[in-house]
């Protein structure tokens, strides 16, 4: 198709690279410098898209941000991207759209039987419709919602490009590059400001494109030029285009999406798709401009309607005609600036205007180029339905209420503008209160929350000189306040055309007996009938008729159709729009991806992953890692065609019968040091600590202040003021905090200082009968005897050269020892002990089999000490002092935890003992009970006892020691099984304790 | 975002901090004979006030202290940090 309505000298496209991409399937022609939008209207299609609940055809509306029609579905290299604006999309060779929300075309759209069934869709016909009855709502009901809600069609895949986040602090942000955008840049970079400014469209300078204005004796669009290339040449200003600052936070942080490569045809490699900016800024001015609003009349969503403002800048930009026999409909000057612009390239466009009599600059050079103007008229309403063919005119009375004769003229095009909106969303979203200006029938920022503050037509000042002149002053005053430098810059002379007032009408009355839809949200098909029936229900309240109705709730949230929604609904209350209020305007202001939020912290890098100095080892031997918080740790190293089960089995089972070593690197270790430790840990531990030896070890319990196991571990004495505390993998941050707390806070008086060592030191936990060998071959300078180094011993020796330390304690319930050297030597010591070992039937062993050891021993962990037990409920009450206070002794007292019949840690096994119990399963007695089956405990580990060879779990169940020996049942809903089981000890293998101490 | 004085290293972004509640709740004092109405109001009970609070941040990606924060709980407006052991004015 050739691009009819492309004129040939104007325009800000590169005529000399033409780009071809595919829209449905089809192929089209446009330049490189073309939105989606410029091009298709280029090449005559108006046709886009259906709408949302009527599937009425749509074209496009108007040319940026506040687009609510021309919503797309993007292919690039082979992914999909819905929700694209083709007013925002610039083109790129090969790039293929698609029309969303119609089955099976745009052109033939079964969806649009809605159209005739609209009065089965008034407001609310949600809660209407589908109220009854309620068995509907699963099967029939939601389905038919889902499947019919939503515009786009989002990717199942995972998103391979890039997102990056950015930190940026500056003296001051500038959102948007407009005249006052620009003037205000300038001042402030010349007086010395670090400055980011910040431009959502590929170009720079706003308005400054499309006026037929003068700044310092040059164009707007050479003055652009001018200011813009000098901020870029200036090392304290950041200058970014296709950059939308979409949120304004606490504390003067703003983010903005910056979109790097979505006009390019293929990503370079590293190139990202976009990037987040935080963006912490002293000062912000908000230069974000204003949106024209739309007049409101029958039909008014038909393509081919368009703002006024959208067809200038598709004709001075593009150099694309949106139509060649345009109507302008116009409520203001703005409207004459279109058609003049219509008229300069030979087109002739009928101007309606409803006011009676304005004179101004611009209505008088209208006049001199012979546009023919209808004063008092109005369009009733479009005809045409994939596109405006016609227009029905009247004239109106003066009080705005009586339509006159209704006459049909031709016209393939309407351009409306009611005026124009200040964008105050960045200043709302800082906190700051509007307040409603009657002079321009719009909200406008009041009094700043934050350090912001608005200049320009996004403040109500639609004259350029004042902008401008308001904006140097602006710039320098912020940028003089931060740097205390007095540099001004001189502000130049501007000349522009004259404007005068504009009509408060805004919406076209009904003729009689017709029933025109005359829409107000154009994305979300409210119109005005749906106001009005939502007032007749009851509802008052703005922020009511908003959700009742969906005003202003798509994905454009109401950036045309807010203001025409409030004056209607004040309208018909009698009251003036400011009592109306308006809604409230949050974060973000355009549709932000996902994957820009997301950023590169996907998958492995959404957090960090910690691994300890014997990882390659690890993985040269086939081991297989499992999360551990942050840790990376082998769960079991596999051998042969072995799987979890069998290779945990097989390295528990060498644990008990010769010797295994296993990685310890990942438990929180914390160095506590001063001459009041002692004093501290017998504060923070549940048992005694003032007497611990020099060279001895203690497991001790902490609680929190309510009594709540927090977690466990053994602390050692290394010397007089020197204590080593282990904690849980899990835990060691909270710890760490919990230590500082008290420390720092609570009793500043003790002197004692605590750090995390966790990665200083690697640690590996040799564990079985045969270890006290290894440990002699290891140390063969070192006493290792029962009594050189007895249960809980600690020593410090040399392995091989480097100093290690030697902690005799035991998880695994055999006779074990934990040596820990400095991380770098963990490799090495890892390597010794597998070394010297073989001759000892030495294995690895991953956390799996760590488990099996810990449970059939009946070693209470993380999933025992689950934040809900007291040291009671997990058989730790031997630990807890009855002598000494510690943190939540206090709340041991309370009924509760004093009631005899708390749960309690048991053990259980399997009647038939071959049927593994699952974890999370619930104790009862009556399996066969009425629902709810009143449970008496719940399953929290599970394993196979390789002492026994059968199934073991630990459960926390009621009443726990009267229990002992007692047949019950643990019942798995979730895996449809019931066990019958007995309940034991929980030290179901060497419940004296002997062989830790052999 | 929050933008947190912290008294040992200057002006940091609130991810840095993690947030420590009610910094005017006083520990009961050890080994000492007090009622369940006390305890409880010490272990549970926070006022959650709108206006001035006087909060405890731990600097945890920074200094790791523990700072006492007056922040409006409505309008997110930070007024004064404290070291720990600094006396409130």
């Amino acid at each position: 198709m050739s691009q009819d309505f492309r004129l040939d000298n104007v325009g800000m496209v590169n005529r000399e690279k033409k780009i071809s991409f595919k829209f449905n399937g089809k192929k089209y022609f446009g330049f490189e410098g073309d939105t989606i939008a410029s091009a298709l209207i280029a090449n005559g299609v108006h046709l886009v898209g259906r709408s949302f609940k009527y599937h009425r055809p749509r074209g496009f509306f108007g040319v940026g941000v506040d687009e609510p029609y021309a919503i797309l579905q993007l292919d690039r290299n082979n992914e999909r991207d819905p929700n694209i604006r083709a007013t925002e999309q610039e083109i790129f060779e090969g790039l293929e759209v698609k029309s969303v929300n119609c089955w099976p075309s745009v052109n033939f759209d079964i969806g649009a039987i809605n159209n005739f069934l609209k009065m089965f869709f008034p407001a609310g016909f949600y809660y209407k419709t589908f109220m009854w009855p309620p068995s509907f709502w699963y099967k029939i009901y939601e389905p038919f919602i889902r499947m019919a809600a939503g515009f786009g069609e989002a990717s199942t895949k995972h998103d391979k490009e890039r997102y990056e986040h950015k930190y940026e602090y500056c003296d001051l942000l500038i959102t948007g590059s407009g005249p006052s955008g620009l003037a205000s840049a300038y001042a402030a970079a010349k007086n010395g400001a670090r400055v980011i400014l910040a431009e959502d469209k590929p170009r720079f300078g706003g308005s400054l494109l499309t006026s037929d204005v003068n700044i310092g004796n040059q164009t707007g669009v050479e003055w652009t030029e001018k200011i813009i290339a000098e901020l870029k040449s200036m090392p304290n200003v950041t200058v970014k285009n296709r950059s939308q600052v979409f949120g304004y936070y606490d504390h003067n942080m703003l983010v903005m999406s910056e979109r790097i490569s979505d006009h390019l045809p293929k990503t370079q490699k590293y190139l990202p798709k976009q990037r987040l900016w935080y963006i912490r800024a002293n000062e912000v001015l908000i230069s974000s401009g204003s949106i024209e609003r739309p007049l409101v009349f029958g039909n008014n969503d038909t393509p081919g309607v368009m703002l006024s403002s959208a067809a200038k800048e598709y004709l001075k930009v593009y150099g694309v005609l949106v139509g060649k026999k345009p109507l302008i409909f116009t409520n203001n000057d703005s409207g004459y600036e279109t058609a003049i612009e219509f008229k300069k390239n030979g087109v002739n466009p009928i101007i309606l205007d409803t006011r009676s009599n304005p004179s101004s600059d611009i209505i008088t050079e209208a006049k001199n180029l012979n546009i023919e103007i209808k004063f008092s008229y109005v369009v009733v309403a479009a005809k045409g339905y994939k596109k405006v063919k016609s227009a029905d005119i009247s004239k109106i009375s003066e009080d705005k209420k009586e339509l006159f004769n209704i006459e049909n003229i031709e016209c393939d095009c309407i351009c409306v503008s009611g005026f124009w909106t200040p964008s105050i969303h960045l200043a709302s979203q800082s906190g700051n209160k509007s307040k409603f200006n009657e002079k321009i029938d719009a909200f406008v920022p009041d009094k700043s929350k934050q350090q912001e503050n608005t200049i320009g037509s996004a403040n109500g000042i639609f004259t350029l000189e004042k902008t401008i002149k308001d904006a140097f002053d602006k710039g320098f005053d912020v940028s003089n306040k931060i740097t205390e430098k007095n540099n001004k810059v001189s502000v130049p002379t501007v000349v522009e055309k004259k404007s005068t007032d504009h009509d408060k009408f805004w919406c076209v009355p009904l003729p009689k007996g017709k029933s025109y839809k005359r829409f107000l949200d154009f994305q979300n098909d409210v119109a005005v009938s749906d106001i009005e029936l939502a007032l007749r229900e009851g509802f008052r309240s703005i922020e009511h008729v908003k959700r009742y109705t969906t005003l202003g709730m798509a994905t454009d949230q109401g950036k045309t159709s807010n203001l025409n929604g409030l004056q209607l609904v004040s309208d018909i209350e009698n009251k003036v729009v400011p009592q109306v209020g308006h809604t409230t305007f949050r974060p973000p202001y355009t549709p932000v991806s996902i994957g820009a939020i997301v950023g590169r912290e996907v998958g492995k890098h959404s957090k960090p992953t910690r691994k300890s100095p014997m990882h390659s080892w690890h993985e040269k031997n086939n081991a297989i890692f499992v999360d551990a918080g942050v840790w990376l740790r082998p769960r079991y190293y596999k051998q042969g065609n072995e799987g979890l089960f069998e290779a945990s089995k097989r390295e528990a089972k060498n644990v008990r019968q010769n010797v295994g070593v296993c990685d310890v690197t990942t438990l929180g270790k914390i160095d506590v040091k001063g001459p009041d430790a002692a004093e501290f840990l017998n504060r923070v531990y549940t048992n005694a600590w003032l007497k611990l030896p020099v060279g001895k070890a203690r497991y001790g319990v902490m609680l929190r202040e309510d009594g709540i196991v927090m977690d466990d571990g053994t602390t050692t004495r290394i010397s007089e003021n020197h204590y080593h505390m282990t904690t849980t993998t899990a835990q060691a941050a909270n710890v760490l905090s919990h230590l500082e707390y008290y420390l720092q806070l609570v009793w500043p008086e003790l002197n004692v200082n605590v750090v995390s060592t966790t990665e200083q030191w690697a640690g590996a936990a040799i564990a079985g009968p045969n270890s006290r060998k290894l440990l002699m071959k290891l140390f063969p300078n070192l006493d290792v005897s029962n009594e050189g180094l007895p249960f809980m011993g600690y020593k410090e020796a040399d392995l091989f050269g480097i100093p290690a330390k030697i902690y005799r304690i035991s998880f695994s319930g055999e006779l074990a020892y934990e040596i820990n050297v400095e991380s770098d030597n963990g490799y090495f010591m890892w390597e010794k002990i597998m070394e010297v070992g073989q001759e000892f039937q030495i294995q690895p062993y991953g956390t799996e089999a760590l488990s099996t050891l810990r449970i059939e021993m009946g070693h209470v962990a993380g999933s025992e000490l689950d934040g809900r037990t007291i040291p009671y409920d997990a058989s730790l009450e031997g630990l807890v002092s009855k002598k000494k206070d510690f943190i939540g002794k206090r709340s041991l007292n309370r009924s509760a935890f004093i009631s005899t019949d708390r749960e309690k840690l048991v053990g259980v096994v399997p009647i038939d003992k071959t049927t593994s119990i699952p974890e999370g399963s619930y104790i009862v007695k009556d399996p066969k009970a009425k629902l709810p089956n009143p449970k008496l405990g719940h399953v929290s580990a599970s394993c196979w006892s390789v002492e026994y060879d059968n199934p073991f779990s630990l459960a926390i169940i009621k009443d726990g020691k009267n229990m002992i020996g007692q047949k019950l049942f643990a019942m798995s809903p979730l895996k449809n099984k019931t066990i019958p089981v007995e309940i034991v000890s929980s030290h179901y293998v060497d419940p004296e304790g002997k062989r830790v101490r052999s | 975002m929050l933008y947190i004085n912290c008294p040992h290293c200057g002006l940091r972004s609130q991810n840095e901090f993690a947030y420590g509640g009610d910094a005017t709740v006083k520990r009961p004092e050890l080994n000492k004979e007090i009622s369940d109405q006390e305890w409880d109001n010490f272990v549970y009970l926070r006022k959650s006030p709108r206006g001035k609070h006087l909060e405890l941040w731990h600097h945890i990606s920074g200094c790791r202290q523990w700072i006492k924060v007056e922040r409006d709980t409505s309008t997110h407006e930070i007024f004064k940090t404290y070291k720990a052991n600094e006396a409130i004015e």
